[in-house]
């Protein structure tokens, strides 16, 4: 039991000596109490898993956190697979990007700082996977945002990385709205918030409908829709992408942690904890898979003309989550959360390459300033190139059998997912196309940026450098348990070991339609690299020019699709007029201002009259001190 | 034997006094004064309610009120004798420093 409450209590711990004590006495020795205290977490985790492994599932309640009537809440831990599956990668992660943070973060005035906010996003993380009942996911939910927010605003003097971390904050509100009265509505429709008892309770509440305008709607599929509103905030999905993009404003390490493997992957994860309720509700499901499905395709589409070197892999990762929420949306949830742990090694890789680039070159990010970097930093190339061909999809790699087991699912998932397969077909065309853009930009070619940078260029220290060969290692070989049974027999470890949470997916074909579909997708990966290659390497005008000759598409999606304009203006700029001067100028300029200035203005003024009373002369005071007497005298006599 | 009703008159004609010597005279020595008459008519008519009704209360109360007029003789005195010190003057109408 002490296990189990120290996985989370560890990087607490840390938080708390590194805020209150770091400024003053710990400075930038703050990774000294981060980096255990986390890899203290992950081998506890380890630990975990293996128990798991052997069988032993724990709902655990350590605390009563809430009694009001009925409403009864813990503190409590639900250790099933799924949340063993997650432990592994949030620890794992973590402890890489923290020890890669040393060198990362190495002089930054924040240094405590940063290690503090760092470990409160891991135990907010890991409260998240392990909670046993809906608050406790919503505190963990919340706490992971709040820390984001203090993350990609951690450079706050800079204006931009100030209004990012707001944007990301507010974004987040939209979708954590819906997510929140969906937590309401189970423990209306439910009468508990407790994962055990809700789903145990599903049957139930089946065909069940509630009314909303009139309309009578089936409630399963109004919690399903609620809570998933929350998933699009947290998982960048469209149309609450915009703010992922963004956030790449913090630092490195934070992008590769936060926004790109552990924290957006929230989402995909609430949904697959959720699979009891969503697999009751066909539309909700469709719905799932439609935004999975576009998000794939639009975020890919937007990666394609970017120039930003992070900007490029945000939009990458919200591709990425698009492809897991295509899978929760066919039913495979045991592929989704398969691909989430892959992609958590690949894309924590591509972050922390790109943050070593940008390192070496001075916080230059623009990839059409660099340029043959092979040679100056070997470690990093082979790394990113390795994360590159993984997330394209190369056979062997991670990406590969998660993607393709997600293309797989798709394309047997009836007429709508043959839609959504085509979709993804095409986005992974255009992720090979733009990762390998992203390589021959940076790493091959001549070097285009100042020659001050060039003097400078290095690799990364060891410290860097080390953390990187391990995820490369992920990269390669995370996939290595989810080999698809078509290549080995019982080669799908990790879909059996999910299954007892998740359920086996559904959805059937033969052997010839699986080869063709693998085979098609490791085309098109070779395809896109191929083009790539062409491009950027030996026909290097042939950007320009397909870039002017499909003007119009080249604007939009360099403009991502106006999508930040449009909520510019018919959100974000009535709001501000409308609190400018509604809100400001009448609710607080007259009303709260009136009825605050008044008082006083009332009292001071009848002050000034009353206090004429107050003569100074002894004698007024004797006569009305008489006159008093007297009147008390009369009263007395003429009452009696 | 003097009759009561001599005494209350008598009280009542030097309580008067007291009263007016307060409110119309501007010595603050004299107002001092004017406070004393009205404690001391207050004793005579004590006084003569203790002898008319043989009880010795009147009497105490009495001891009590000398004791209260002698402690306030004692504080407004000394009170006369830090304002004069700030300010040479016994005239009430010039000491009116809590004019509102």
């Amino acid at each position: 039991m002490l296990k189990y409450t120290l996985i989370p209590l560890l990087p607490l711990i840390a938080f708390v000596i590194n805020i209150l004590f770091g400024r003053n006495y710990i400075k930038d020795k703050a990774h000294w109490i981060a980096v255990p205290a986390v890899l203290g977490s992950f081998v506890l985790s380890v630990s975990v898993f293996m128990d798991v492994y052997a069988g032993n599932v724990i709902n655990l309640n350590l605390y009563t956190w809430i009694v009001s009537g009925n409403f009864n809440v813990p503190i409590g831990f639900l250790i099933d697979q799924l949340t063993a599956t997650m432990l592994i990668v949030v620890t794992s992660i973590s402890s890489l990007i923290f020890i890669y943070s040393i060198g990362y973060m190495h002089g930054d005035k924040g240094y405590h700082r940063f290690f503090a906010y760092l470990s409160l996003f891991v135990f907010s993380m890991l409260i998240l996977v392990m909670a046993n009942n809906f608050l406790l996911l919503y505190f963990g939910w919340e706490a992971v945002g709040l820390c984001s927010y203090f993350l990609i605003g951690f450079w706050f003097e800079k204006k931009s990385a100030a209004d990012a971390g707001k944007k990301a904050f507010i974004v987040n509100r939209f979708g954590d709205f819906g997510f929140g009265l969906g937590v309401i509505l189970v423990f209306l429709t439910f009468g508990s918030l407790e994962y055990v008892e809700v789903f145990a309770n599903t049957g139930s509440v089946l065909g069940q409908t509630m009314n909303i305008l009139g309309y009578e709607v089936d409630t399963i599929t109004v919690i399903c829709l609620l809570l998933f509103c929350g998933a699009v905030g947290k998982s960048a999905q469209v149309p609450l992408h915009v703010w992922l993009p963004d956030a790449m404003e913090g630092p490195t390490p934070v992008s590769a942690l936060i926004h790109a493997a552990t924290m957006v992957t929230a989402g995909v994860f609430m949904v697959a904890r959720c699979s009891p309720l969503f697999n009751l509700s066909p539309d909700a499901m469709t719905v799932v898979a439609v935004v999975g499905g576009i998000t794939a395709i639009f975020a890919a589409s937007i990666g394609l003309v970017q120039n930003d070197i992070k900007r490029i892999i945000a939009y990458s990762t919200v591709s990425q989550l698009g492809y897991m929420f295509l899978a929760l949306g066919m039913g495979a949830y045991t592929t989704a959360i398969f691909h989430l742990y892959t992609h958590a090694y690949f894309k924590a890789l591509l972050f922390l390459g790109s943050g070593s680039v940008i390192h070496a070159l001075h916080n230059e990010m623009n990839i059409q300033k660099m340029g043959g970097l092979k040679k100056y930093m070997p470690v990093t190339y082979w790394t990113f190139l390795i994360a590159s061909l993984s997330i394209s999809g190369i056979p062997g790699l991670a990406g590969f059998f998660s993607k393709d087991e997600i293309l797989w699912r798709a394309y047997t998932g009836g007429d709508l997912g043959k839609f959504l397969w085509v979709l993804a077909i095409v986005s992974a065309f255009m992720t090979a196309f733009y990762s390998f853009r992203l390589i021959y930009l940076t790493f091959h070619g001549k070097f285009r940026g100042t020659h001050e940078q060039e003097h400078h260029l290095h690799e990364s220290p060891p410290v860097m450098t080390i953390p990187l060969i391990f995820l490369a290692l992920g990269a390669v070989g995370a996939g290595w348990v989810g080999i698809p049974p078509l290549l080995m027999d019982h080669g799908d470890k990790i879909g059996e070991f999910l299954a007892p949470v998740l359920g086996h997916p559904k959805g059937e074909g033969t052997h010839s339609e699986e080869l063709f579909v693998m085979g098609l997708s490791v085309l098109i990966g070779l395809a896109g690299i191929f083009t790539a290659f062409i491009m950027y390497l030996k026909k290097t005008d042939l950007p320009y020019k397909v870039g002017s000759a499909f003007q119009p598409v080249y604007k939009l999606l360099y403009n991502k699709y106006w999508v930040d304009e449009l909520y510019y203006k018919t959100i974000v700029k009535p709001a501000l007029i409308a609190s400018d001067k509604i809100f400001l100028g009448f609710f607080d300029g007259r009303l709260i201002e009136g009825v605050v200035n008044g008082i006083p203005n009332l009292i001071g003024s009848l002050g000034q009259r009353l206090r004429k009373i107050q003569t100074g002369v002894l004698s007024h005071y004797g006569i009305i001190m008489a006159l008093g007497a007297l009147v008390i005298i009369g009263v007395m006599i003429f009452i009696k | 034997m003097v009759p009561l009703s001599w005494y209350i008159v008598l009280s009542a004609v030097v309580f008067s006094i007291g009263v007016i010597g307060f409110l119309t005279r501007r010595n603050l020595i004299i107002a001092f004064i004017s406070i004393e008459l009205m404690l001391n008519s207050v004793n005579i008519s004590l006084v003569a309610f203790s002898h008319y009704l043989q009880s010795i209360k009147g009497q105490i109360m009495v001891f009590l009120v000398i004791a209260v007029a002698a402690a306030e003789a004692v504080v407004g005195l000394a009170i006369l004798i830090a304002l004069f010190r700030n300010k040479p003057t016994v005239n009430v109408d010039e000491i009116n420093l809590l004019k509102g």
